[in-house]
């Protein structure tokens, strides 16, 4: 049977890098398509949430675009991963642009960096640094400990409880750099730009029946 | 542990192939961007730039189809820039798949583009590559200003407050090319480079002048940068992006092996 992955077009997010990448690792039995309906956000058997830029414009977005409530039963019940902006607006509230509401899909907030006493360190976090596996997860399936990922935000996710925490990654502090919450992974870095690491874990989605 | 400094190779496209030659040994043709993209990643690069030299705006959409295919088959970082003008000129590149744009002379001529650029689709996305040339004297304390033209125009502009302008208005990242020291490989002007990463927060990639692995580990020890850009000696077989980080990794600097 034919599994149907719908990437989540919302204007906001590099979709072709995220949908080529994916088509690159998966079988002939994986359709993936990139969509901007909520029908093909209900009809998917997995959704790949992107997303990239500001908070408040990402979430302006996707106010306009009648996918929040097909969105919000997807992340309750099927395979869901959230890739760099697309994990920071699953929580409450972000720090960014003055403060802004998000979607509340998961409990914690979005903080932005502080540097202080770190002068030697640059904003935007941009680049590859490590994460480090804090949970065994089908998500992680091999790929090594401590793996580098390609890296480019100001703010980061803080859960309300660290035991959604599945990995964690330092710059002047150590932040959640991936999360995991029953059908849902979210990742703050880029999957689809981190070479090998981040095909690893596309393709790990691809199979993952979300438990 | 933290970020690791970047290694980036940059080619120079003409009508969607690479040009100015990229021998690998074993490569069937050189001029393929695909192929030459492939090669990069393979030996580990951490990103690649594209720097498009075409004349036509026809052409141009030969690139944005050659960015098209790498981006489909190459899983890393990508930076396009040369003639990138507009916010639709943004939006093609980036909707093509390049991460990340660098806008050079259009932000001199117009600086409120790069603010547009930014507010348009993040800071993430948007480098300004300035092409500094000193122009103080020997004695005199040290200046340098911005030049256009492949360095043949200058503008009057101070380099140091142009790029923390530049990083006021919004740039993620800064693509710094000394025009004294592009093609002569004798190493970056280390100074130049210091002087602007240090008084800037956003990402410095340093640019011109690389002629062996050496001046590479300086750019990041002396100069402060979080990248480093070279093009001939890696094009030519002189060394790969492995020797090069190998040489990172014996200065005690982090990188991606």
């Amino acid at each position: 049977m034919t599994k149907l992955i719908t990437v989540v077009d919302y204007g906001m997010g590099n979709l072709r890098s995220v949908s080529k990448a994916a088509e690159h690792v998966a079988d002939s039995q994986t359709k993936i398509i990139v969509s901007s309906k909520p029908e093909d956000i209900r009809s998917a058997d997995a959704i790949i949430f992107p997303g990239q830029g500001a908070a408040k414009a990402c979430m302006s977005a996707l106010n306009h675009t009648g996918m929040i409530h097909a969105l919000h039963e997807a992340a309750e019940e099927k395979p869901f991963l959230g890739i760099c902006m697309g994990l920071q607006v699953l929580m409450e509230h972000s720090e960014e642009n003055d403060g802004i509401e998000c979607l509340s899909f998961l409990k914690g907030k979005v903080k932005q960096f502080d540097l202080s006493g770190h002068p030697e360190l640059k904003m935007p976090h941009m680049g590859w640094n490590q994460i480090n596996q804090t949970v065994d997860h089908p998500m992680w399936h091999k790929i090594e400990q401590d793996s580098r990922f390609y890296f480019v935000h100001s703010y980061f996710v803080e859960p309300e409880d660290n035991q959604f925490i599945a990995g964690n990654t330092t710059h002047g502090q150590t932040f959640a750099s991936a999360i995991a919450h029953d059908n849902l992974f979210a990742i703050q870095a880029h999957p689809e730009k981190s070479a090998d690491a981040g095909l690893q874990l596309l393709k790990n989605f691809i199979t993952w029946n979300g438990q | 542990m933290g970020l690791a400094k970047r290694i980036i190779p940059c080619l120079d496209v003409d009508n969607g192939r690479v040009v100015k030659g990229v021998q690998f040994v074993d490569i069937r043709d050189a001029g393929n961007p695909v192929e030459v993209a492939k090669r990069y990643d393979e030996q580990g690069a951490d990103e690649i730039t594209f720097l498009d030299i075409t004349a036509t705006a026809d052409n141009r959409n030969t690139t944005i189809h050659m960015v098209e295919e790498v981006a489909s088959q190459v899983f890393i970082p990508l930076t396009v820039g040369g003639g990138i003008r507009s916010v639709d000129d943004v939006r093609n590149m980036l909707n093509a798949g390049a991460d990340k744009v660098a806008i050079n002379s259009a932000a001199i001529f117009n600086p409120a583009f790069v603010q547009e650029a930014c507010q348009t689709f993040g800071s993430q996305c948007i480098v300004v590559a300035i092409d500094a040339k000193k122009v103080s004297l020997k004695g005199e304390e040290n200046k340098w200003e911005i030049f256009t033209h492949g360095g043949r125009k200058e503008t009057g502009i101070d380099a140091v407050e142009w790029a923390t302008k530049m990083e006021r208005l919004g740039a993620g990242e800064i693509l710094l090319t000394s025009m004294d020291r592009d093609g002569t490989k004798i190493g970056f002007d280390l100074e130049l480079t210091r002087t602007i990463a240090d008084s800037v927060n956003v990402p410095v990639i340093a640019s011109g002048g690389v002629g062996e692995l050496d001046h590479l580990v300086k750019g990041v020890t002396e100069g402060h940068a979080e990248a480093v850009l070279a093009a001939s000696i890696f094009h030519f077989g002189q060394h790969t992006i492995q020797e090069a980080k190998q040489a990172m990794t014996d200065n005690g600097i982090e990188v991606r092996l």
